[in-house]
C-alpha cells in the first residue's frame, strides 16, 4: 500500500468513527427532545393561572387546578430534605474523613446498594415502618420515603466533593494547630460547599420526580391539606391519577402537570450547572 | 563558671554546648511496616537554622513531620522521643504542640475560601480569638514580618490564592507566624518558586532566625549553604552526618556526605 492510500484509508476510518459517534449522540438526544416536545406541545395549552391556584374540580366538572399538589410536592420534598440533607452530608463527611476504615468502606458499599434499590421498594419499607403503625397514609410517610432516596445521592456527592479538596488544606489547617473537627468544618467543608450544594439540588430534583414510593405512603389527596399526619397530594401522583382517568379534561391536566414538573426539574438542573461552573477560582 | 560565660557558651556555635530548643532521641518513623527513619538522634539548636539535606526518599520530610506529629496524620507511626523545651512531645496533645511548632509546606497552600487577611488570622480565629481590633493589627503585623505587606496592603480582601506563588508562600509564612510558634518547620518552601521569590524566602528565613528556631528541608544544596547554620545529611532513613554548615560543605567527615554534596549521587 502506498503511503497516500494508507493515508486515505485512515482518513476514511476517522470519518466513519466521527459519523458513528454523531449518530449515537443523536440517539441520546432524540428521546429527550421527544419527551420535551410532547409535554410542551400538549401541556402548554392547559397551563393557566387557575391551574396553579385552584383546587381540583369535583369529578365530572371541567376546569380546576392542582394547587394542592404543587404545595404537597413542596411539603414532601421539604420533609425528605430535612431528613436526607443532614444525614447525607454528615455521612459523607465521615466517609471522606475515614476513607479506609472497615466501617467506612462497608457504609460506602451500603450507600451504593441503597442507591440502586428500586424506589417502590423504599415505598414499601416506609409503608411498613410508618403507615402501618400510624394506621393511615400520611405526608410524613411520603417524606420519609423520599428522604431515604435522597440520602445515598447526597452522601456520595458530599464524600466526593470533600475528597476533591486538596489534602494540603487539611495539612495547612492541622499545621496551624487547629483541631481536626474545626479543620474539617471551617476549612475543608467551605471549599467543598458548592459541590455539595449541587448534589443536594440534584437529589431534590430526583425526589420531586418520584411517584412509586408516594403511591402507598402519601397516597394523594383531592383536597387541600398541609397536615403532616394526613394523606397529601403531590404532582407526580396527580399525573398518575389524571393520566389514566377516562376524562379528556383530566388527561389534559396531566399533560400540564407533566410540563410543570419537567420545567421544575430543568430549572433545578440549570441551577446545578450554574453552581458548579466555578468551583475553585484558580 | 559565672553567668556570662554560660551565656557565651550558649550563644556560641557549638551545638554540643548551645541549649537545643528541640532534640530527638532514637527516633523511628514507620509507614505501616516500612521503617522510614532509623534511630535519629539530632539536636535542633535555638534561634539557628538547621538544614536537612539528602536525596529523595531519604526521610528528611518524614523527620520534619515527626517534629510536629504531622507524620501520624498521614497514617504513620512514631517510636522514640522528641523533646521540645525539655518535654517529650509524644506524650502531649498534638494540637497544642502544633501551635508551638509551626509548619510551612512545599506547595503554597493558602485557603482559597478566605481572603488574604482572613488567611493570616485563620489560625488565631479558629483557635477562638475574636477580638476584631487585635485581629486587624495581627494582619498588618505578620504580613510585614513576612515582608508581604507592601505588596498586598491594597488587596487584603481578595482571595488567598489570587496572588503569585511566591506571594502565596509568604502569606503561608505569615499565617504560620501569626500563631506565634517557637519553632518553624519548612518543607522545601521554595522548591515550587522562581529564583526571585526564592531569594525573598531566603532573606526572610535569615530575618526570622533572630526570633525563631528554624528547621528547613531542602533539595537545593546552595540554598542550604546560604541560609543554614547547621546541616544534617540524611540517607536511606539514617542520619549520616551533622555539623556546622561550613564544615559539612567544605570538610565533610564521611565519604557518603562528600559524594552527595559534590553531586556524585542523589
Amino acid at each position: 500500500m502506498s503511503p497516500s492510500t494508507h493515508y486515505k484509508v485512515r482518513k476514511a476510518k476517522s470519518r466513519l468513527m466521527v459519523f458513528l459517534s454523531l449518530l449515537c449522540l443523536v440517539l441520546v438526544i432524540v428521546p429527550l427532545v421527544m419527551i420535551l416536545y410532547y409535554t410542551v406541545s400538549k401541556g402548554i395549552n392547559y397551563i393557566n393561572w387557575d391551574f396553579f391556584t385552584k383546587m381540583p374540580a369535583p369529578v365530572g366538572e371541567a376546569g380546576g387546578g392542582m394547587a394542592n399538589a404543587i404545595v404537597g410536592t413542596g411539603i414532601l420534598v421539604a420533609i425528605g430534605s430535612l431528613m436526607g440533607i443532614p444525614i447525607g452530608v454528615m455521612a459523607g463527611i465521615y466517609l471522606a474523613d475515614k476513607e479506609k476504615s472497615v466501617f467506612a468502606s462497608t457504609t460506602r458499599f451500603m450507600t451504593e446498594v441503597l442507591n440502586g434499590i428500586p424506589s417502590i421498594v423504599v415505598g414499601v419499607v416506609a409503608y411498613i415502618l410508618i403507615v402501618i403503625p400510624m394506621k393511615r397514609f400520611s405526608a410524613l410517610a411520603g417524606g420519609f420515603a423520599l428522604g431515604i432516596l435522597m440520602i445515598p445521592l447526597i452522601t456520595r456527592t458530599t464524600e466526593e466533593m470533600i475528597r476533591l479538596v486538596p489534602h494540603s488544606f487539611r495539612e495547612a489547617g492541622l499545621g496551624l494547630g487547629i483541631p481536626r473537627w474545626k479543620t474539617t468544618l471551617f476549612i475543608i467543608l467551605p471549599a467543598a460547599l458548592k459541590g455539595i450544594f449541587t448534589g443536594i439540588l440534584l437529589s431534590i430534583a430526583r425526589a420531586a420526580g418520584e411517584t412509586a414510593p408516594l403511591l402507598f405512603t402519601a397516597l394523594g389527596n383531592r383536597f387541600w391539606s398541609t397536615q403532616l399526619d394526613q394523606p397529601i397530594a403531590s404532582m407526580t401522583v396527580f399525573i398518575y391519577d389524571y393520566a389514566k382517568a377516562p376524562f379528556d379534561d383530566w388527561n389534559q391536566q396531566a399533560w400540564a402537570a407533566s410540563f410543570v414538573l419537567i420545567v421544575l426539574v430543568l430549572l433545578l438542573n440549570i441551577l446545578f450547572r450554574l453552581a458548579t461552573r466555578k468551583r475553585f477560582a484558580t | 563558671m559565672n553567668n556570662e560565660t554560660i551565656q557565651e557558651l550558649i550563644n556560641s556555635d557549638n551545638p554540643q554546648v548551645s541549649a537545643p530548643r528541640m532534640y530527638t532521641k532514637n527516633l523511628n518513623a514507620y509507614f505501616g511496616k516500612n521503617r522510614a527513619l532509623q534511630d535519629i538522634s539530632l539536636d535542633i539548636p535555638k534561634n539557628k537554622v538547621l538544614a536537612i539535606i539528602g536525596p529523595s526518599g531519604c526521610g528528611k520530610s518524614t523527620f520534619l513531620r515527626c517534629l510536629n506529629r504531622m507524620h501520624e496524620e498521614v497514617g504513620g507511626t512514631i517510636k522514640g522521643e522528641v523533646y521540645l523545651d525539655g518535654e517529650d512531645i509524644m506524650k502531649k496533645d498534638p494540637v497544642n504542640l502544633r501551635r508551638k511548632v509551626g509548619m510551612v509546606f512545599q506547595k503554597p497552600n493558602p485557603f482559597p475560601t478566605m481572603t488574604i487577611a482572613q488567611n493570616v488570622v485563620s489560625g488565631l480565629k479558629l483557635n477562638g480569638i475574636r477580638n476584631r481590633k487585635k485581629l486587624n493589627e495581627t494582619v498588618e503585623n505578620y504580613l510585614r514580618k513576612a515582608s508581604l505587606w507592601e505588596e498586598v496592603k491594597d488587596s487584603l480582601s481578595k482571595p488567598g490564592n489570587s496572588i503569585s506563588g511566591g506571594q502565596q508562600q509568604r502569606l503561608c509564612i505569615a499565617r504560620t507566624l501569626a500563631v506565634e510558634p517557637e519553632v518553624i518547620l519548612m518543607d522545601e518552601p521554595a522548591s515550587a518558586l522562581d529564583p526571585i521569590s526564592t531569594a525573598k524566602i531566603e532573606e526572610l528565613v535569615f530575618e526570622l532566625k533572630k526570633k525563631y528556631t528554624i528547621v528547613i528541608v531542602t533539595h537545593n544544596m546552595q540554598q542550604a549553604s546560604r541560609i543554614s547554620d547547621y546541616t544534617a545529611f540524611f540517607y536511606m532513613g539514617k542520619l549520616i552526618e551533622v555539623g556546622k554548615t561550613l564544615d559539612v560543605f567544605t570538610a565533610p567527615k564521611l565519604k557518603q556526605t562528600e559524594d552527595y554534596i559534590s553531586g556524585r549521587f542523589g
